[in-house]
């Protein structure tokens, strides 16, 4: 009989054998099929959402001046911005105006900011499609909004921005600058912050440092920066991914461990057996590979095929009261999916190699001692 | 009728999970061509407003804009106060407020 025979009547057998404890071993696939499903949607939420961040951010202003006022962020003068034009190198520079707004009748945090170039004039708002979404029916298209003094305001709501841009615009409401001004008393002459564009994107960091060194009450924050604070955040290493991770690796090392242990009665008679019937040590391994494969194959394809439609055909609702947490408004946006060969490679190593070795090596052990003994323990 | 080897529906089951897996990369692409249009709306927005920050966690400010924000932020709220925001739990400080 040629290898390739020889192989495919092992795997006959060894499927024969899966299939005779079909409950035991359907159960097994489904567990370690969840273990796959769980890694696999975290790599996939947190690969798109660092690649979201990335490809959005790659606009941000090449950096933000905060000034630092007893080692707290607060507002800076508009006069700074003349001594930051002179630095050679700065292309543009202005002052924002943004700051949050507590809405009273949702509970939910909003992200207002004063556009200069407002089209609709005062008393007026544009709002975010999440904002829109969770304003009570009541409000119609006017939004009540309680300025400094407890008084209010009613802003005429003008426009919503696409639901498309929810990623970066959920919680949005834009106004213009004299509306924000009135709104959270804030006088003329200051600024949330600065924003520079820089002529030469070599020279930032060069423009930072002297940012600090000309104005040594401010933190210059550069496009980099920010772009390296979303790699950290959804990094592989650390933070979101690792405190997701964890618990279905020790889920998945566990189900390896009790298979690495040891083998059940039923199996180490099957091996006495086998040996008895004047089978090589090398062919009960050969069926044990088989049998290794099979079941980690299905389970890692059934895993990560479920993690893809859960990702990116479900929103990740398994993970959203994580990623929620306290938040009242919560973006409604579909990630852009990413899937690379170097991904799915590495999910491969991590969860099919380990099991199929933890299938063989206790086989190994029995398959080595005498037949008889295998079969009288 | 020949009854079907079971290797022989193992490597067809195996073939069509591949398959499938294979699929998921036409996907991937296929949507990423289709989002070009709404990315592009994204940074225009990112451009026009200058924006620094995704929306992801708007429960607290440290966590709606975590660039911008302050290494000290989570615990500001009174002295020994324990960081109680479940998102901020969930990632580091910026690397910018990290070094030394």
């Amino acid at each position: 009989m040629n290898r390739a025979g020889r192989q495919r009547n092992i795997l006959d057998f060894t499927l024969s054998s899966l299939l005779r404890r079909k409950g035991r071993n359907a159960a097994l696939v489904l567990v370690y099929a969840f273990v796959v499903f769980l890694l696999s949607s975290v790599v996939f939420l947190g690969l798109s959402l660092k690649e979201e961040a990335q490809s959005v951010l790659a606009d941000a202003p090449e950096i933000v001046v905060q000034r630092l006022a007893a080692g707290r962020h607060d507002m800076i003068p508009e006069s700074y911005l003349a001594k930051v034009r002179e630095i050679p190198g700065v292309r543009t520079a202005k002052a924002r105006l943004w700051g949050y707004y507590y809405e009273p009748l949702t509970g939910a945090n909003y992200t207002v900011m004063a556009d200069e170039n407002f089209p609709y004039g005062r008393k007026s708002v544009v709002l975010g499609n999440g904002v829109e979404r969770h304003l009570p029916p009541m409000v119609g298209r006017t939004l009540p909004m309680r300025a400094y003094d407890g008084s209010y305001r009613f802003m005429q709501i003008r426009e919503t921005l696409s639901s498309d841009s929810e990623l970066v615009s959920s919680d949005l409401i834009l106004m213009t600058v004299e509306d924000f001004r009135d709104l959270f008393r804030i006088p003329e002459g200051v600024g949330t912050d600065l924003v520079l564009s820089v002529a030469n994107p070599r020279e930032v960091s060069t423009v930072a440092r002297k940012i600090t060194e000309i104005l040594p009450d401010t933190r210059p924050i550069t496009r980099a920066e920010v772009l390296r604070t979303y790699d950290a955040i959804f990094d592989w290493r650390g933070g979101m991914i690792v405190a997701c991770m964890s618990g279905a690796l020790m889920a998945f090392i566990i189900l390896a461990w009790d298979k690495a242990t040891g083998l059940s009665a039923e199996e180490r008679k099957e091996i006495g057996i086998l040996k008895g019937l004047g089978w090589e040590t090398s062919d009960v391994i050969l069926m044990k590979f088989w049998e290794g494969v099979a079941v980690s194959l299905f389970s890692f394809l059934l895993g990560i095929l479920l993690a893809y439609v859960h990702v990116y055909f479900g929103s990740t609702s398994l993970f959203e009261p994580a990623l929620k947490g306290w938040s009242v408004l919560y973006p409604d946006f579909r990630l852009k999916p990413v899937i690379t060969p170097y991904m799915v490679s590495v999910l491969f190593f991590l969860t099919v190699v380990p099991y199929t070795i933890a299938t063989i090596v206790p086989s190994w052990r029995a398959a080595t001692t005498d037949p008889d003994t295998v079969m009288r323990a | 009728m020949m009854q079907c080897r079971e290797s022989t529906a193992f490597f067809l089951s195996a073939a069509v999970g591949l398959a499938l897996l294979l699929l998921l990369f036409a996907h991937a692409g296929w949507r990423e061509r289709a989002g070009r249009k709404s990315l592009e709306e994204k940074r225009e927005i990112v451009r026009a407003l200058g924006l620094t920050d995704l929306c992801l966690f708007t429960e607290a400010r440290y966590t709606r804009h975590p660039a911008m924000a302050d290494r000290f932020t989570p615990f500001q709220d009174h002295p020994f106060s324990l960081e109680h925001f479940p998102s901020a739990s969930l990632f580091r400080p910026p690397p910018h407020l990290s070094g030394p």
